[in-house]
């Protein structure tokens, strides 16, 4: 498994190929067309923890309250208590207990996926309806409730992957197969 | 009638089905049947029961007239006998279009789960896509980026394969001991079909990969976006991007019209609805892979990346909420399945694991598919507890819910693949304890 890994994907690609069972010829079809990035664009909207994908734009913890008040308590509750949606906010220090409680601020590794997050599927109702103004806003208000961030903040591009999680180094790979 | 219910209810409402008189009837049948027939001379006390049948048998008025005309429906359905054979909600999801749905597993035979059975796990509810206007696009770290119709993908070389899929949540209500609850709510979350559609190697030929690329997001067309980070290494060999399941296009609440396969791995990573593969050098770190599909261990690390769905196995007849109504011949039958490859072994025992029996393979053995098991049981009306073990081509073999929760805590959530007891009162009452 480990000697695997090592190899390039492509080469990896055509040892697939060549298994039995797969088509003939490692060969191009010449189906589908090439596609430019200004094509893919809206829909590229994956974030990566080191901030690419992060759009322009920022926002900042006051902006994010006025957001979350009118878009997003209804189900997550007026601080992010949780109602309806998964409670956003506490927990610290419940991970090894014997009712963790997880939440952005106890759990959640990294702050890009906050973003990246709320970005494809929230609110529920009407999700990719945020502006990435108002996306920054709301990350910056959920980072702040959960007292990761200063009431100050202005999250954008730069700031938001330099934001350190306190549950950031709280996962372990599996160990599987050869342990339970 | 399945969706708004407290697992209160969803236990009473499954717990009772055998009481109805067609599930009832049908478990005395089997008794009957088969302990009047080829094992009688074993079995005295069946055999008592039985006594020569003297009244003429009926013509009944399905036999004095035609019945009903072709294409009545022209797309077929189960006999209404059949109605009460459907995929139920353990609880009312906290949105509509999010939670579960469960398949009737006590209920199917075979291997092979019926399309309208297969469980559903949406978190954004089933997008309504038109197939002439849904895309995929292969992007990111490839040679060539390219955008592929529907016309385009199933133009593709295809291949067909049998695989399970299940949530790495199922039977997570048995990590704090037996739940009560009957297989539909403890295993349903699991179901295997034919898989029809292009391997994932083929459209990245296609694409060409660069080679820093080492992991593929993955990425649905529904309101959630969903999205899952695949290392490339361990999916490349058998990953298929599918269109097609039991023969006929995927259902909508499976992916329609095009979803991911990963063979073995847990249910959320393959993702319905596709939309766009993108070749990458590290895990994005989506949500799904951080604040959920983690196992969270008692020391307050958890687990990440945790993929393969290890050997398992479950009896589904007779199981929670049936009653055996005679003593007798009763085939102990049941699905063994591995994310690791093809099950070797499954072992049957009727004193809670004190002894064991191999039991049956009964269907077609497939790589990282559901395979059934049968073994014979004569019940003579002792209590008993009913366990299955399954052994996968790699070794492994079943755990213990006491071994799994020694090694992971009660908090891990996931995964969670133990030994199920079913115990078997005097009464015949087969109950989840």
């Amino acid at each position: 498994m480990r000697k695997r890994r090592s190899l390039p994907i492509a080469m990896a690609v055509a040892v697939a190929a060549l298994m039995p069972g797969a088509p003939a010829r490692a060969a191009h079809y010449d189906l589908g067309q090439p596609v430019g990035p200004a094509t893919i664009a809206p829909w590229n909207i994956d974030v990566s923890p080191d901030g690419a994908g992060l759009p322009p734009g920022s926002g900042t913890v006051a902006q994010g309250r006025q957001i979350f008040a009118a878009r997003c308590a209804m189900c997550h509750g007026d601080a992010g208590q949780g109602g309806i949606g998964d409670p956003l906010v506490g927990g610290a220090g419940t991970l090894s207990s014997a009712k963790p409680k997880k939440t952005v601020g106890s759990y959640w590794p990294y702050a890009t996926t906050l973003f990246d997050y709320i970005r494809r599927a929230m609110p529920y109702n009407a999700p990719q309806s945020l502006s990435a103004d108002e996306v920054y806003a709301v990350s910056a208000y959920l980072l702040y409730l959960n007292k990761v961030v200063p009431e100050d903040t202005r999250l954008d591009a730069k700031t938001l992957p330099a934001v350190r999680m306190p549950n950031r180094d709280g996962f372990v790979p599996d160990p599987r197969p050869g342990a339970l | 009638m399945t969706d708004n219910r407290s697992p209160h209810h969803a236990t009473s409402a499954s717990a009772s089905l055998p009481a109805r008189p067609a599930r009832r009837g049908a478990l005395r049948r089997l008794a009957g049947t088969l302990a009047g027939g080829w094992a009688a001379s074993q079995l005295p006390a069946a055999n008592a029961q039985s006594a020569v049948t003297q009244a003429p048998l009926a013509i009944p008025p399905w036999t004095r007239e035609p019945g009903a005309s072709l294409l009545s429906p022209a797309y077929g359905a189960p006999s209404p006998h059949e109605g009460d054979v459907i995929r139920r909600s353990a609880r009312a999801p906290a949105l509509p279009g999010s939670g579960s749905s469960m398949t009737p597993l006590a209920d199917l035979t075979g291997s092979i789960t019926p399309n309208g059975l297969v469980y559903e796990r949406h978190h954004a509810g089933v997008p309504a896509i038109d197939p002439d206007q849904h895309r995929l696009v292969v992007h990111g770290l490839v040679r060539e980026p390219r955008l592929f119709t529907m016309d385009d993908l199933v133009r593709f070389p295809s291949e067909s394969r049998v695989h399970f899929l299940e949530c790495s949540g199922n039977t997570g209500s048995e990590w704090n001991g037996p739940s009560g609850l009957p297989v539909q709510f403890t295993h349903g979350l699991l179901s295997c079909c034919e898989w029809t559609g292009v391997r994932l190697s083929t459209l990245l030929d296609e694409t060409g990969a660069d080679p820093s690329a080492r992991w593929l997001l993955a990425e649905g067309a529904d309101g959630a976006a969903m999205t899952r980070s695949l290392p490339l290494d361990r999916i490349l060999d058998r990953a298929l991007v599918v269109y097609a399941q039991n023969g006929e296009r995927l259902r909508p609440e499976n992916g329609y019209p095009l979803r991911l396969i990963v063979p073995g791995f847990e249910g959320n990573t393959n993702i319905k609805w596709l939309r766009r593969l993108k070749l990458v050098s590290a895990p994005e770190m989506t949500r799904e892979e951080t604040s959920k599909y983690t196992n969270l261990l008692p020391n307050g690390c958890a687990r990440q990346f945790v993929f393969e769905m290890d050997a398992k196995s479950v009896i589904t007849r007779p199981s929670a909420g049936h009653r055996l109504s005679a003593h007798g011949y009763y085939p102990v039958s049941g699905y063994a399945w591995s994310g690791r490859g093809r099950i070797r072994r499954v072992d049957v025992s009727t004193d809670g694991g004190k002894t064991w029996q191999p039991a049956r393979l009964t269907s077609a053995v497939h790589d990282r598919a559901l395979t059934r098991f049968e073994a014979d049981w004569t019940w003579r009306g002792e209590p008993a507890d009913l366990q299955s073990r399954a052994i996968d081509e790699t070794g492994y073999v079943q755990p213990t819910r006491e071994a799994l929760v020694a090694a992971r805590g009660l908090n891990s959530q996931y995964h969670y693949n133990g030994i199920q007891n079913w115990r078997v009162g005097a009464d015949g009452e087969v109950r989840n304890a």
